[in-house]
C-alpha cells in the first residue's frame, strides 16, 4: 500500500480537510522542529513555531504550486519564522547565547577528547557553528536538501550555497583543531 | 586518465558534501565518483564529509521530539480560524452572486429585472389575498407562522433541497453552469465546512427522485466535493 503523497496531502489541506493536516504534521514535524531548535535554541519556542508553520500551511494551502518539495516549503516557512523570532528577542540575550556558543569548543571539546571520543567533540563543534553554518550543513547532511533546494530555502544563489557550505566545513575543521583533532584539512 | 584542472577540482570538492547525502543529480554523480578515483586528497577529504554527515545526524536525532502541545496549539489555531473563515466564506458568496451576475448580458439583466419585478408582485398579490382574505374564510395554517424567526433560512416554503460543497478548484463560471444544468439555485449558506443549500426542485419530489438528482449531481467530481439531500 502506499501512503498519500505530502501533495496530495496539501490538496486535501486546501479544502479544509483536518485530517490530512494531521497526517502531515505527524509526518514533518519532528524533523520541522529540530531545525527550528537548531536555529533557535529554545524547545518551547521551538515548538510554537512549528505550530506557527504548519498553520501557515493550512491557510496557504491552495496556494501552493508544487514547484518544490512539501518538505522544502515547509523548512523554508520555518525558517523564516525562526529568524523572524530571534529578531524579536532583546540583544543581550542574543549575545549570551553567543558567548556560550563561543565558549563551548574551549570547554567542553577538551574534556570530551580527555574521553578520546572524536564523535562527541565533531558534534561540539557543529553545535558550535555560526547560525547560519549550523543551518546550511543541517540542511544538507541531515534534511538532505540539494543544492537548489538549499538556495530555495535560505534564499541566496546556488553557487554561493556551495561556497557557504565549504566554509562551514572549513569552519569546522578549525574548530576541531582548536579542540585539538587536527584532520589535515584544510 | 582524464586529469582535472584546479578549477574543475575545486567544483568537485564543493559537491562532496551532496555527493555524501546522495542528493546530487546522476550526472553530477558521476563525475564526483570519477574524480574520487583518480584523486586521493580528494577521496580523503570525502571521508571527512562522510564523518561530518554520520555526526550531524546523530546531533539531530539526540534533539527529541516536540510534546503534544504543538499538535493541541495547531488544532487550536485551526479552530480559530475556521470561525473567522466563515465570516470570510460570508463575503465569498457576495462576490460569487457579483461573479455570476457579471456572466450575464445587459438584456438579460433586464429581462431577470423585469421578471424579478413581477414575481415580487405577484408575491405581494398572494399576501394581500390572504392578509385581507374573503370574510369568513379563514387563513390557511401556514401562515400563521409569520412570527417565526427569518433567520432559519431564506429558502421558500415547499420544494425540495440538497447540502452541497463545491469543490475548490470550481470556478464562479463553473458553478453557475451547474446550477443552471441541474435547474438549481442557492438559497442559504455558507455554512460551517462551506456548504450551501440548493433548491433542486420548486416542487416536494419523492425520495428516490431527490436521490437520483443528488447523484447526478455527485457525478460531477471536478465541480462538487459534497452533495447531500437535506429538508
Amino acid at each position: 500500500m502506499q501512503a498519500t503523497s505530502d501533495e496530495a496531502l496539501i490538496g486535501r489541506i486546501a479544502t479544509g480537510d483536518k485530517v490530512a493536516m494531521q497526517v502531515l504534521f505527524a509526518r514533518h514535524h519532528v524533523r520541522v522542529y529540530r531545525f527550528v531548535l537548531r536555529l533557535v535554541r529554545d524547545q518551547t519556542l521551538a515548538e510554537d513555531l512549528i505550530s506557527e508553520v504548519f498553520l501557515d500551511v493550512w491557510r496557504q494551502a491552495g496556494k501552493f504550486e508544487a514547484r518544490s518539495a512539501v518538505s522544502t516549503w515547509l523548512l523554508a516557512i520555518a525558517r523564516y519564522k525562526a529568524l523572524s523570532a530571534l529578531r524579536r528577542r532583546p540583544d543581550e540575550e542574543l549575545d549570551e547565547e553567543a558567548a556560550a556558543a563561543i565558549e563551548d569548543p574551549g570547554d567542553d571539546p577538551e574534556v570530551a577528547l580527555e574521553k578520546k571520543d572524536k564523535g562527541e567533540i565533531l558534534r561540539k563543534c557543529l553545535t558550535a557553528l555560526s547560525p547560519e553554518h549550523r543551518e546550511i550543513i543541517d540542511l544538507v547532511y541531515y534534511h538532505e536538501k540539494s543544492v537548489e533546494e538549499v538556495a530555495e530555502i535560505v534564499g541566496i544563489p546556488e553557487n554561493t550555497v556551495k561556497t557557504r557550505m565549504f566554509y562551514a566545513r572549513k569552519r569546522l575543521s578549525e574548530l576541531l583543531k582548536a579542540a585539538g583533532v587536527d584532520r589535515g584539512w584544510p | 586518465m582524464m586529469t582535472m584542472n584546479e578549477t574543475e577540482r575545486r567544483d568537485i570538492e564543493a559537491l562532496l558534501p551532496w555527493h555524501a547525502a546522495g542528493t546530487l543529480s546522476r550526472r553530477d554523480a558521476q563525475r564526483v565518483d570519477a574524480a574520487l578515483r583518480q584523486d586521493h586528497d580528494l577521496a580523503r577529504q570525502f571521508e571527512l564529509v562522510r564523518e561530518e554527515l554520520g555526526e550531524t545526524i546523530h546531533l539531530n536525532e539526540t534533539l527529541g521530539a516536540p510534546s503534544a502541545r504543538a499538535m493541541e496549539r495547531l488544532l487550536a489555531g485551526i479552530e480559530a480560524e475556521g470561525a473567522k473563515g466563515r465570516k470570510r466564506r460570508s463575503f465569498d458568496l457576495a462576490a460569487f452572486i457579483g461573479e455570476r451576475l457579471t456572466l450575464f448580458s445587459p438584456r438579460t439583466l433586464a429581462w431577470s429585472a423585469v421578471v424579478g419585478a413581477l414575481a415580487i408582485m405577484l408575491q405581494a398579490g398572494l399576501l394581500a389575498e390572504h392578509y385581507i382574505g374573503e370574510p369568513g374564510v379563514e387563513s390557511p395554517p401556514a401562515y400563521k407562522t409569520a412570527s417565526a424567526p427569518t433567520t432559519r433560512s431564506l429558502a421558500p416554503a415547499g420544494g425540495s433541497y440538497a447540502l452541497i460543497g463545491f469543490a475548490p478548484q470550481a470556478s464562479a463560471a463553473d458553478v453557475t453552469k451547474f446550477l443552471e444544468a441541474h435547474k438549481a439555485s442557492i438559497v442559504d449558506g455558507p455554512k460551517p465546512g462551506g456548504l450551501y443549500r440548493i433548491q433542486v426542485s420548486a416542487t416536494a419530489l419523492s425520495k428516490n427522485d431527490l436521490a437520483d438528482i443528488v447523484k447526478q449531481m455527485q457525478d460531477e467530481g471536478k465541480i462538487v466535493r459534497f452533495v447531500a439531500p437535506t429538508e
